[in-house]
């Protein structure tokens, strides 16, 4: 395009910007950012015109004032938080209870009458629909209800503007444990998935806050695992009280899992910043956005389709092959003995210990893909030990009312503790290989990447461990 | 860093468009293959950017209110008067000058990415803050459409933005919207497009304040990076930069590769640019 300068050139101008740097002095920089605030408060003071008198009544300022405050900022978040899990919980329950009716009761007979039909093997019928198909729709149906009601309360108070008043009430906390506030916005980010949490963590600065802030965020329970809390909560927990507080007492535990997990993001945040990440604090400045009214419509439509539908396609992405490998290790027989009880037995003593059991060991490692098929998972595993259903070895039963799930988890020799320690568990483990990629990725860094994947296992196991051990202490 | 849009332009310049095509928006969604124009969306964290890249490529980008929701770069693509844009919506940045990752893509993108239209999208209840980031790209390039967003938040705490005068004062095309609702978006595409075309040439408003020491150290600069680059649209601002100590704008000096910097803004540059790829 133009003609390319002469060497000399080039010289002259860099040789006149380094004597005129030092003519101007070291204050340039400040000077310039001057000149353009006042240039820019010149012009905007030339073009808006603001209201004669101030308004007596401010909506923002007034809801701003209640829900940053000290007193009752905390009941607040911890109250909204309720209200979302209650909605979910309960009004979760029909629309599973359907799907569960339409792709299990009736959807798995018909095609195994279909593959009889058609002569298909045996062993062909049973991985692909014993194993996959019934997988698949397990996870439909226990998964896409709950995700179909959580994301959009979820959008609907983002577009609102609470996660910054959130991020601004959690600031403080997250100063003193060593870490930046903005952490608030990427553990918010993370309660939906925590590999867009981790991706989130980009609008910190500084890397060691970043990194802090990339570690903990497993520490936030992602749609993966709310499916998980929130059935085990209502089988075991709410099963604890009479009817009417069942769903009030479940959400209630799904809550204080979850608060417990902010705990631990703040606790091992701490650890790191006075260990291996130590630093000063950066300060910020975080803007509170005014509010804006949620477009509902418009929000429920992009949630469904833009978040519960993909999170629900990659569950089932990762059901279905997990379902062949169950079917395949629970088929698969030496000496009479499935490679799944091998290893269940391998497992047990250690699971046992920490108050699991080895099925549930097995689940986590064959639902690292994904989280969310860790219940289908301990499921199959436990008709499998059981021999019940008469369905086959490895297949899920067909019944699928809470009635029955707990029926057969007890068969399982599930407790109470089983329970608590299992929901424990899935808030402290490490995370999907979905987010230690994106962690690789982020950081670049094996050992970093490494730190994250493993802190929370042995975190999980150390925590468990404690409680099984207390539990059969005292009770 | 590189020509992301050489060898796609378009052959024939929009002066001979139909006019009857205009105001027929496509929205192309992701399929944006064969580009005439590259736009790019900047502007201050939680001004809009998304809403507005949604309601013009029909796409579902993540919306949020809060700021730093958008971390990485979206692309997208519409059709509009005949001819066929690429809008890539940037993290929102208060500054050029910054350091953190987000705001990194979208600086690296506005100086080195050469969009043919930069729209920056402002807060109207937040103008003078805003006006920051607004002065520093027209610094760099002319070719800015700035969008006056959120002017139903403005009419709520009864604020009155007077756009005419805004434009006057900053030299580029100023369209008030409400993007949420869909407001200002047809007006906003046509700006988009007079001035992506070559119908409308801002004169973009320079930094004035400055102390009057600072003001001949730049012009002396600007001279020399004048002769050096003819040509060169924004030689204010690379002296702007160098006198900051800016090391990327220093080693990009060195090389000589100063003119990759330039957005080919007067005619001269934009049809040699222009004349290997006449293919029809």
């Amino acid at each position: 395009m133009t003609a390319q300068p002469t060497s000399a050139q080039i010289d002259t101008i860099l040789s006149t910007a380094e004597r005129l740097r030092w003519e101007i002095g070291a204050d340039f920089h400040d000077h310039l950012m001057e000149a353009i605030y006042t240039d820019a408060a010149k012009i905007a003071d030339r073009a808006v015109s603001y209201p004669e008198k101030p308004p007596r009544f401010d909506l923002d300022r007034t809801i701003d004032r209640l829900v940053t405050s000290r007193l009752w900022g905390f009941p607040l978040m911890l109250g909204l938080l309720m209200v979302v899990f209650w909605l979910t919980i309960s009004g979760a329950n029909y629309p599973s209870q359907f799907l569960a009716w339409l792709l299990l009761d009736n959807g798995h007979p018909l095609l195994k009458t279909l593959a009889a039909d058609i002569n298909l093997p045996w062993w062909l019928s049973g991985l692909l629909i014993d194993g996959v198909y019934l997988s698949t729709a397990w996870v439909v149906s226990v998964m896409l209800p709950p995700m179909a009601i959580f994301f959009p309360l979820f959008t609907l108070l983002e577009d609102f503007g609470y996660l910054p008043r959130v991020a601004f009430n959690l600031d403080n906390v997250f100063k003193k444990v060593g870490a930046h506030g903005k952490q608030a916005l990427s553990m918010s980010m993370g309660f939906g998935c925590n590999a867009a949490g981790v991706v989130a963590t980009r609008i910190i600065d500084s890397p060691r806050e970043r990194l802090i802030a990339i570690i903990t965020n497993n520490f936030s329970l992602c749609n993966g695992r709310w499916p998980t809390q929130i059935l085990v909560a209502t089988i075991f927990i709410g099963g604890l009280v009479s009817a009417q507080w069942a769903g009030l007492i479940s959400a209630l535990a799904v809550v204080g899992v979850a608060v417990l997990g902010v705990f631990f993001s703040f606790a091992v945040s701490w650890g790191l910043s006075r260990t291996i990440l130590k630093g000063e604090v950066s300060t910020f400045s975080l803007e509170l956005p005014p509010y804006r009214p949620p477009r509902v419509w418009q929000t429920i439509y992009t949630s469904v389709i833009d978040r519960t539908l993909i999170v629900l396609w990659r569950a089932v992405v990762f059901a279905a092959p997990a379902g062949a490998v169950i079917w395949l290790i629970s088929n698969i027989t030496i000496n009479h003995i499935s490679i799944a009880e091998y290893l269940i037995g391998w497992m047990n003593p250690f699971g046992l210990l920490i108050g699991l059991n080895g099925i549930v060991l097995l689940a986590y490692i064959v639902a690292i893909p994904a989280n969310e098929i860790v219940i289908p998972t301990i499921l199959m595993l436990t008709t499998l030990v059981l021999g019940t259903g008469g369905a086959g070895r490895g297949v899920l039963f067909e019944t699928q009312s809470l009635g029955d799930t707990a029926t057969l988890l007890q068969a399982g020799g599930w407790t109470l503790l089983t329970a608590v320690n299992l929901m424990l568990f899935s808030l402290v483990h490490n995370p999907c290989s979905t987010t230690i990629y994106t962690i690789y990725k982020e950081t670049g860094s094996l050992r970093w990447t490494t730190i994250s994947a493993l802190l929370p296992v042995v975190m999980g196991f150390a925590l468990t461990f404690f409680v099984a051990q207390v539990w059969r202490l005292f009770l | 860093m590189s020509n992301r849009n050489t060898g796609k332009k378009s052959a024939t310049p929009c002066e001979t468009c139909p006019s009857h095509n205009i105001g027929n928006l496509k929205k192309l969604g992701i399929n944006m293959d064969d580009w005439d124009y590259v736009v790019a969306l900047a502007g201050n964290p939680n001004t809009g950017k998304s809403t507005i890249f949604n309601a013009i490529t029909g796409l579902h980008q993540h919306t949020g209110n809060w700021p730093g929701k958008t971390v990485t770069r979206a692309e997208g693509g519409f059709e509009y008067g005949g001819n066929r844009y690429k809008i890539v919506d940037l993290p929102g940045t208060y500054s050029l000058l910054s350091t953190s990752l987000d705001e990194e893509v979208a600086r690296d993108f506005i100086l080195f990415g050469q969009p043919d239209v930069t729209v920056i999208v402002t807060d109207a209840t937040r103008l003078e803050r805003n006006l920051n980031l607004v002065l520093q790209v027209l610094e760099i390039t002319n070719r800015v459409v700035v969008a006056l967003n959120l002017m139903d938040e403005a009419r709520r705490h009864n604020l009155t933005v007077d756009e005419r005068r805004l434009a006057r004062d900053l030299g580029v095309p100023v369209v008030p919207t409400a993007a949420r609702s869909g407001d200002g978006i047809p007006e906003l595409l046509q700006a988009i497009h007079e001035v992506a075309s070559g119908k409308v040439v801002g004169k973009p408003h320079r930094i004035q304040s400055e102390p009057p020491a600072l003001k001949r150290a730049v012009a002396e600069l600007a001279t020399e990076i004048e002769k050096a680059f003819p040509g060169l649209p924004n030689a204010r601002w690379v002296a702007l930069r160098l006198l900051d100590g800016d090391q990327r704008i220093i080693e990009a000096v060195k090389r000589g590769e100063l003119g990759d910097l330039s957005y080919g803004s007067t005619e001269q540059t934009n049809t040699i640019e222009l004349s290997p790829e006449v293919v029809v």
